[in-house]
């Protein structure tokens, strides 16, 4: 193993990373504000990528399929629920709030799709569709449990990637897919060979972390999710709903999710159900974080993210193993050496 | 006679088979200050936080005219009605300016452009919060948080302000500051309901008294006749002074 070896193996592990780092913010922050461990996250990764494939392909992409049942889903919910509560005249505003929207995305992909426009453009349609995602995701799964113990979450959590695992299986088969480059170009210095795809990852990575570190540090929605995160009672006390926090935080890790897949469409091949190893892998580095500090997640990340292409050359069936091996002396670690607080109440 | 703001009838809160509070009723009119005085035990931050919707309650509770039944917490809060609770419900990992601006996220919702305003009256009421507003919450001395409790609850415009204890842990001459400012909020519009262990300064601040015990009203009156009760100075207001 020389030194250009160790160079092209550290940069893919810094690639991964760059993608891990996100998703672990995704799930830290779905956690911090639900009490959610959020399995699914890694859905929103395929679901970005399959989408952008199908885009690509000039075809409607079967997440708008997906998109518009959920809506249906969450009307229904919303139709039973107004009329238990014999609210029935609230009822044609509730439905255009839920309704509206996805249709008129429906209707845009539907025009838009054979077009075959720029990646750039196609891009910002996959977020259209898969974004949306997320908040009804949210609404339809999650919000009706609200009070419900971390456990009982984890389980609707579970339920919920094994639909979406399903849906993604019916909706866009089991063939895998890959996205385009960004870009082609090759960039040496010295004994290293940088693609300029690793550059846009890397880029477009710092560029979200810096987004999300503004929104959290400087903008009063950002203030009030970690408002929320930190004590939800004395937020409520200020006006801040929880499931107003909560479509917020699912509708910014769809984002994230989907920003990743795109990121990640043109390094690896993506199936159905690849979304959950890598997400497994982002929550890996959550985890070191504690499930709550972001520059502790960000280590991990880049523990996981060099662990894996550095295993990936020695013994590449086990690579996988490796990285979730690792989980187990973090945990230690973590058990060992950090002060446990009562939750909050 | 004034407007009535809060009107509370036949409030009865229980804590499983325990029931904390019962067949309370009592009214706010608008411009006022109204204490709830009592005992240890008596039920009064437990009436506060079902008045809030924290706790639920049988009862009806009507605020500006509209029943609350079904309102959640925070929609009380975007009516106007606000409650510095007994534990205060700090940020305690964020800073005195975040927790303060936050105190007017209702108002940012409703796109009010004066929020900057609002934070420099408060800071102007309480000049140790802007000494420390980088500091983190949860580093504040006792009575600094105090002070921030009462600041971010100024901060969402109240019409109707609770506040539980707003001088517990207090030194003396910071008690009569707090309790100096309240009374001039009143001139500011706000209404307010207040429980005080300081049965005194309670009700010489306050227009109208109600004294709590055992989880029922046992006595109400205007302040000044309730200060001269000779129930309520044997077992609130003791001797002397
Ligand atoms: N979560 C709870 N579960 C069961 N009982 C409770 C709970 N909270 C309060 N109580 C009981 O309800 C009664 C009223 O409590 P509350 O806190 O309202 O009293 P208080 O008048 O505010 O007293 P203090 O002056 O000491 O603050 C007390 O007997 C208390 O033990
Ligand atoms: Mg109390």
């Amino acid at each position: 193993m020389d030194l250009s070896i160790i160079l092209i193996l550290a940069q893919d592990g810094l690639t991964n990373t760059a993608i891990y780092v996100l998703l672990a913010v995704a799930l830290i922050l779905v956690f911090g504000v639900t009490r959610i461990i959020y399995i699914p996250q890694g859905e929103f990764v395929s679901y970005g990528v399959l989408t952008l494939a199908s885009l690509q392909q000039g075809v409607v992409p079967g997440t708008v399929w997906l998109l518009l049942l959920m809506a249906a889903v969450a009307a229904l919910m919303e139709s039973v629920r107004l009329f238990s509560e014999g609210a029935l005249r609230d009822l044609p505003a509730a439905l255009a709030r839920i309704l509206l929207l996805p249709a008129a995305i429906a209707l845009l992909i539907h025009f838009c799709a054979p077009l075959r426009l720029p990646l750039g453009w196609q891009v910002l349609l996959t977020m259209l569709i898969v974004v949306p995602l997320g908040p009804l995701v949210y609404r339809v799964a999650f919000r009706p449990l609200a009070d419900a113990p971390v456990l009982v979450l984890l389980i609707a959590a579970v339920a919920v990637h094994f639909g979406l695992v399903g849906l993604g299986l019916l909706f866009f088969g089991a063939e895998g897919v890959r996205t385009p480059a960004f870009s082609s170009a090759q960039f040496s210095l010295g004994a290293l060979t940088v693609s300029g795809q690793s550059l846009w990852v890397y880029a477009t990575s710092l560029v979200a972390i810096g987004g999300l570190a503004w929104f959290f540090g400087r903008t009063m929605y950002g203030k009030a999710l970690r408002a929320v995160a930190f004590n939800r009672n004395g937020a409520r006390l200020v006006g801040i709903s929880p499931s107003m926090a909560g479509t917020l935080a699912f509708a910014l890790a769809a984002t994230i999710g989907c920003l990743s897949g795109v990121l990640i469409g043109p390094i690896t091949t993506v199936y159905y159900d690849s979304g959950f190893l890598i997400g497994l892998k982002g929550f890996v580095g959550a985890i070191v974080g504690g499930l709550a500090s972001f520059p502790l997640a960000a280590l991990g990340a880049l523990l996981v993210g060099l662990l894996e292409s550095f295993s990936s050359f020695w013994l590449s069936e086990y690579k996988d193993v490796i990285v979730f091996t690792m989980v187990i002396p973090v945990l230690l670690w973590r058990s060992l050496s950090s002060v446990h607080y009562e939750e909050e109440q | 006679m004034a407007e009535r703001l809060l009107t509370v009838r036949d409030l009865s809160v229980r804590y499983g088979k325990v029931e904390a509070v019962y067949g309370v009723s009592l009214s706010v009119e608008r411009g006022s200050i109204v204490s709830v005085i009592g005992p240890n035990g008596a039920g009064k931050s437990t009436l506060l936080n079902a008045l809030m919707g924290v706790l639920p309650s049988r009862g009806s509770v009507e605020f500006c005219g509209q029943d609350l039944a079904k309102i959640e917490v925070e929609q009380r809060v975007a009516r106007g009605l606000c409650l510095v609770p007994e534990t205060r419900q700090l940020f305690a990992q964020m800073s005195v300016a975040d927790n303060l601006e936050l105190g007017a996220f209702i108002r940012y919702r409703r796109g009010d452009k004066a929020i900057r305003q609002s934070l420099e009256n408060v800071y102007q009421l309480f000049p140790r919060l802007k000494e420390r507003h980088g500091q983190l919450a949860g580093s504040l001395s006792g009575g600094e948080r105090q002070m921030l409790a009462l600041g971010r609850a100024l901060m969402s415009q109240p019409t109707l302000l609770m506040l539980d204890e707003p001088s517990l842990g207090l030194a003396p001459l910071i008690v009569k500051e707090i309790l100096k400012n309240i009374s001039e909020l009143r001139s500011t519009g706000v209404s307010i309901l207040l429980i005080e262990q300081n049965a005194r300064a309670a009700l010489q601040i306050s227009d109208y008294g109600y004294v709590l015990e055992n989880g029922a009203v046992a006595m109400e009156g205007a302040s000044r006749e309730l200060a001269g009760n000779p129930r309520v100075i044997e077992s609130y207001l003791g001797f002397g002074g």
